[in-house]
């Protein structure tokens, strides 16, 4: 579907940190070729001004967590062709679905003074849990040459290339030396989503899975590796309840090792 | 002192301390000189204009799932194996643009890559690296359709060889017939010997190529008992094997065991991560990937090295035709150990274990053949050949 006129684009926020908004304006370079092949029409982090829906592109940043989200995104859903989900937390609910292991109420007392002021869901749901999406993009944050890539996709009527393989690939095109093997180091990578080019390994770090769940992640088999690396099962918890926590995969596996 | 006159077959020595001449004569004569180097804790591949830059001293401990670099008691060259990285990083590039094109009034113009391609050197080329060399030689070189980025790369390569002087824990060339003892493909050959107060080289020629060169750095005849020397070192090595395979009507035994439970197991420890594919030396399989731009007026065609462990490799129109995990590792290794051969007239494996190594759960190609041999399925021989084929695809 390559579209003639200039598409309007809209970018909407629910539960986030701006972080995924942000790389689209941390394409200073690139930002401009952006704004001269897309109407920015809605995009309240860059201006106020804003154009009327409808929109060709919605990009949908956030978790939905109140009622008001809940509703919300079908008026959005309604006003764009196409609705494309970035980040961990419109993709997967985000690093806030922590709270959906448990009860949201016991949070409020002990975090707010005035708990009767809050009005939240149970639970932290990705926008796919609500609407139907026509494009997810993983990360925490996404990668803006991603970003990039998936808006020039969708405007000339081709796929992105954003590959759901795993880390493990883009550690090897670099020739980054694998740190789970030559230095014990345990590392999500094996079982992550492809996207941010294996930067913690080339900094010598184990990934951490911000990029969420890659095709058919067996995260079983890692987890039966990081043990034998003198991992205990709380920490096997801790690093499948990040970014990703309530994504199937990630989930799963947490709650094997989780005794509490 | 006459310089004798050398040419291919002979042996001679080569003093440690006239090593770095060879590099220097190979900078000279405009080769891009690379080799084994240290690097982000493991013995990698990279630029090599001195050999101060080989991991002198150094060498490296090996098994399933498990790399590590540890201290020799000696300063040797040469005194380790294969790493994660082998000869492909520059034969066959992970990432290469393979052209651009531009749009214009009515169409658009496609913009081919000059590719200026310095040839190459290659230092401290193991048999088992020969061996995979000479496979990817045959597949994009020697049949019909040559492949030019992975010829110019390749054609005027210069490959000093090393007869290994140690074998490792996932080594297992003397079960693939694919070592440790250099015997073609190469230049120059030579075979480290540190003995008291010496260290030199036994240098075998392979080419006139290497011949010049060597005849350019300094060189002396080498004695009987240096040769023998050379030859018991690469006995030694060869009875040092930390894998074995047996490979006995290889190609039928997996044919006949595509059903077998050991699939189902390996299954649930494979993670498809697809590390095996990317650090096996002989594994060729790319993918092309077209790319533009914002304005839609600029495009590009990328390949890249690709793995038959991800969805998208078998993906045809509807879905992936290997969606489990079982049917992509064994794809994977009933192409590489059978149906290689039927292909390519030779097995796709050297022996070198570097799918053992980096594999992060130390899944152990021939371990996984061991427990179908042991365990045979019955005999599947009235299958028609024709379902053979569709089950293994
Ligand atoms: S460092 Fe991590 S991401 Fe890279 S190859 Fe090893 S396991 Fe995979
Ligand atoms: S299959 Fe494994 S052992 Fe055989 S050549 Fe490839 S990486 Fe080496
Ligand atoms: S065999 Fe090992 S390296 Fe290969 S895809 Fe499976 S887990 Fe990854």
């Amino acid at each position: 579907m390559a579209i003639k006129r200039k598409p309007k684009l809209a970018v909407w926020k629910f539960a986030s940190c701006d972080g995924c908004q942000l790389s689209l304006l941390d394409c200073e370079d690139e930002l401009l070729g952006v704004a001269d092949r897309i109407n920015i029409a809605y995009f309240l982090e860059a201006s106020r001004d804003t154009v009327k829906g409808p929109y060709d592109i919605s990009l949908v940043e956030g978790s939905i967590t109140t009622q008001h989200d809940a509703e919300h995104i079908q008026k959005i859903r309604k006003s764009s062709k196409l609705l494309v989900a970035i980040g961990a937390c419109a993709t997967a609910g985000g690093i806030q679905a922590l709270r959906n292991f448990k009860d949201v109420k016991d949070f409020i007392s002990v975090v707010y003074a005035s708990p009767k002021y809050i009005d939240t869901l149970d639970k932290s749901t990705p926008i796919s849990s609500h609407v139907h999406v026509d494009f997810e993009l993983q990360g925490c944050p996404i990668n803006k040459r991603q970003l990039l890539e998936v808006l020039s996709a969708f405007l000339h009527g081709r796929k992105p290339n954003t590959p759901p393989h795993s880390v493990c690939i883009e550690c090897k095109r670099r020739g980054t030396v694998c740190v789970m093997v030559a230095q014990g180091i345990p590392c999500l990578g094996p079982v992550t989503h492809a996207g941010c080019n294996a930067i913690c390994p080339s900094y010598c770090r184990g990934c951490y899975g911000c990029y969420g769940p890659k095709e058919t992640s067996n995260t079983g088999s890692l987890s039966s590796r990081f043990t034998r690396l003198g991992m205990n099962d709380e920490n096997i918890v801790r690093s499948f309840r990040n970014f990703y926590a309530t994504s199937e995969p990630f989930r799963k596996e947490s709650e094997v090792h989780n005794h509490l | 002192m006459i310089t004798p006159s050398i040419k291919v077959m002979d042996r001679v020595i080569l003093e440690r301390n006239h090593f770095q001449k060879l590099i220097d004569v190979l900078i000279t004569r405009d080769y891009r000189v690379v080799g084994p180097t240290l690097g982000e804790g493991a013995i990698v591949y990279d630029e090599l204009n001195s050999v101060d830059k080989l991991p002198i001293g150094w060498t490296d401990d090996q098994d399933g799932g498990t790399y590590r670099l540890k201290k020799r008691s000696d300063q040797a060259l040469f005194g380790y194996v294969v790493g994660p990285h082998s000869w492909k990083k520059f034969l066959l590039p992970s990432a290469l643009r393979l052209w651009q094109a531009k749009r214009h009034d009515n169409g658009f113009q496609i913009i081919p890559e000059n590719e200026e391609i310095q040839k190459f050197a290659f230092i401290g080329v193991r048999s088992c690296d020969i061996h995979a060399v000479s496979t990817q030689d045959k597949i994009f070189m020697n049949g019909q359709h040559i492949d030019p980025h992975y010829q110019s790369r390749r054609k005027d390569a210069f490959i000093l060889a090393v007869n290994c002087g140690k074998a490792d824990g996932t080594c297992f060339c003397v079960s693939m017939n694919t070592g440790p003892k250099v015997t073609f493909g190469f230049d120059l050959a030579v075979t480290e010997i540190l003995e008291d107060n010496n260290h030199y080289f036994v240098v075998e020629v392979g080419t006139e190529l290497g011949a010049e060169i060597l005849h350019e750095v300094t060189y002396r005849e080498a004695n009987g008992r240096e040769k023998k020397l050379a030859d018991g070192i690469i006995k030694n090595t060869a009875r040092q094997m930390g894998r074995v395979m047996d490979t006995t009507n290889i190609k039928d035994l997996l044919y006949k065991n595509y059903e077998h439970p050991r699939w189902d197991d390996v299954a649930k420890r494979c993670l498809t991560c697809a590390n095996c594919t990317m650090v096996c030396p002989t594994c060729f399989c790319t993918t092309v990937e077209d790319v533009t731009d914002l304005t839609g007026d600029h495009a590009e065609r990328w390949r890249k090295l690709d793995s038959c462990f991800t969805m998208d490799f078998s993906y045809i129109h509807g879905g992936s035709i290997r969606a489990s995990t079982k049917s992509r590792y064994r794809q994977w290794m009933t192409h590489k150990l059978a149906a290689w051969i039927d292909q390519f007239g030779m097995s796709g494996c050297v022996g070198c274990g570097r799918c053992i190594t980096w594999c992060p759960v130390a899944i152990d190609i021939t371990e996984e053949v061991r427990a179908i041999r042991e365990n045979e399925m019955i005999d599947t021989s009235t299958i028609s050949g024709k379902e053979k084929t569709n089950a293994i695809a």
